[in-house]
């Protein structure tokens, strides 16, 4: 076994092309459990935590630009507030120990339908910015995540950053599990609600093949939203439009039974979850 | 490989290690340093908690060549700078009785002196919150509490 650790991001972009089979680690919090397992045992790891460059953050086009090594204590304490629904998913995440190690880039990286950072992502509308040697690309997040533990990444690139909007209004998260620390979700629900275009995005963890846009309960929302002008009057949602956005959530899951829970129940709780994300991020919203 | 860091102060330099291995298994097989204890292995239990480049992290996720030229601090070193050489949390933590089989107490020293550091008057949730990472399965977890809240209002009324 060999590691390799580039100083910079284009000798690191550099070792990725001569080394195509080289095994990214960042936090490790993924890596290191398959090599203390011996799970897997790759010829090659290219280690990214001497890059400053992915370390780095900040605003860009109107957007925030995130390098994929920002840790999620950091992302908590330094971007929260332009990106609490973001935040809460991070803070969600282990322990002290796996937040200051782990990264956003892990997370996608790993493209876990666990991935407890991905749903806010989805919900946002992000990107993913790829980089080889010959060059960078953007990729929406929905089309970057292709299947548990798949993604497009080519086998020359490395994840260099996320784009995403700071919120418009209101964010939520929520997240079963037996505890509060140390959890792989049994399933999740972002919520992010945007009065500028008039519309709430809500995005499944952990109950499908991939993290799910829920684009039927997101358009009846939006519908029930403009035909009470409630962006305007800020009155309270109707009782059976959150019944119904409920059912629309719980209907859009594709979970499995699995060791962490059944299927049944998963369908259940994001119905639960979708009600009382929406409920609170709209008495936010009514409040502001 | 050879590694070279910083452990508890000292430059320290090994030959030997496998460039697969945790920084965990360095520090306890290449370093003579077993306070760091090997359970999980997998990030969950927090008894192989140690400062890298003064950050909590669980040893055994990091890799030993990323700590290569970092600054380490075992619990083998946390009470270092104090006369008889035992912190403040170690010694509340025999005293409120914390300490049962004593596996997770490393874990638990270096996060509990993580926490007071910061903040020497934590709340209760706080002090939850900054231990959710580190597993106990004899003391139930209240004599924990009672040794950080001792250590706590000692440190405070120190400064």
């Amino acid at each position: 076994m060999q590691v390799l650790q580039p100083d910079s991001w284009q000798e690191a972009l550099e070792l990725k092309a001569e080394h195509p089979d080289a095994v990214p680690i960042a936090g490790g919090t993924d890596l290191m459990v398959e090599l203390n397992f011996d799970r897997s045992r790759p010829a090659t790891i290219l280690d990214l935590t001497r890059i400053a460059e992915l370390t780095d953050w900040g605003p860009e086009n109107g957007h925030l630009r995130i390098g994929a090594g920002v840790t999620y204590a950091r992302l908590i304490a330094e971007v929260g507030d332009r990106l609490p629904g973001l935040a809460i998913a991070s803070r969600t995440v282990g322990s002290p120990q796996i937040r200051n190690r782990g990264t956003v880039g892990g997370n996608l990286g790993t493209s876990s339908p666990a991935g407890d950072a991905l749903p806010p992502l989805f919900a946002s509308d992000a990107e993913v910015e790829l980089a080889s040697r010959t060059g960078t690309r953007r990729i929406p997040v929905g089309e970057f995540v292709t299947g548990p533990k798949r993604n497009c990444l080519a086998e020359d690139e490395l994840i260099a950053a996320f784009h995403i909007a700071p919120a418009g209004g209101p964010q939520q998260f929520a997240k079963i599990g037996t505890r509060n620390a140390m959890v792989i979700a049994v399933c999740s629900l972002a919520l992010s609600v945007w009065p500028e275009r008039r519309g709430v995005a809500a995005c499944i963890g952990s109950a499908g093949p991939t993290p799910i846009r829920c684009s039927e309960a997101e358009q009846f929302i939006a519908g029930v939203l403009d035909e009470h002008d409630l962006w305007g009057t800020r009155t309270p949602l109707p009782e059976a439009a959150l019944t119904s956005f409920g059912q629309l959530i719980e209907r859009s899951a594709r979970p499995i039974d699995d060791v962490r829970g059944s299927a049944r129940y998963r369908h259940h709780a994001l119905g639960v979850l979708a009600r009382r994300t929406l409920t609170w991020a709209w008495e936010a919203y009514r409040c502001a | 490989m050879r590694l070279t860091l910083t452990v508890n102060g000292e430059a320290r330099e090994v030959d030997g290690v496998w460039e697969g291995a945790s920084l965990l298994y360095a520090l306890r097989e290449h370093l003579d340093l077993p306070g760091s204890k090997n359970a999980c292995e997998q990030g969950e239990c927090g008894s192989c908690s140690v400062y890298l480049d003064g950050q909590l992290v669980c040893a055994c996720l990091v890799l030993a060549a990323q700590a290569e030229g970092r600054d380490v601090v075992t619990v083998e070193g946390i009470g270092g700078g104090d006369a008889d050489g035992v912190h403040e949390v170690q010694r509340a933590f025999v005293e409120a009785g914390g300490v049962q089989c004593g596996f997770c107490t490393p874990g638990l020293i270096v996060a509990s002196h993580d926490l007071l550091r910061r903040n020497p008057r934590p709340s209760d949730p706080e002090i939850r919150e900054a231990l959710a990472g580190n597993l106990c399965r004899c003391t139930g977890y209240e004599k924990i509490l009672d040794a950080v809240r001792l250590a706590g209002e000692r440190m405070a009324s120190q400064t």
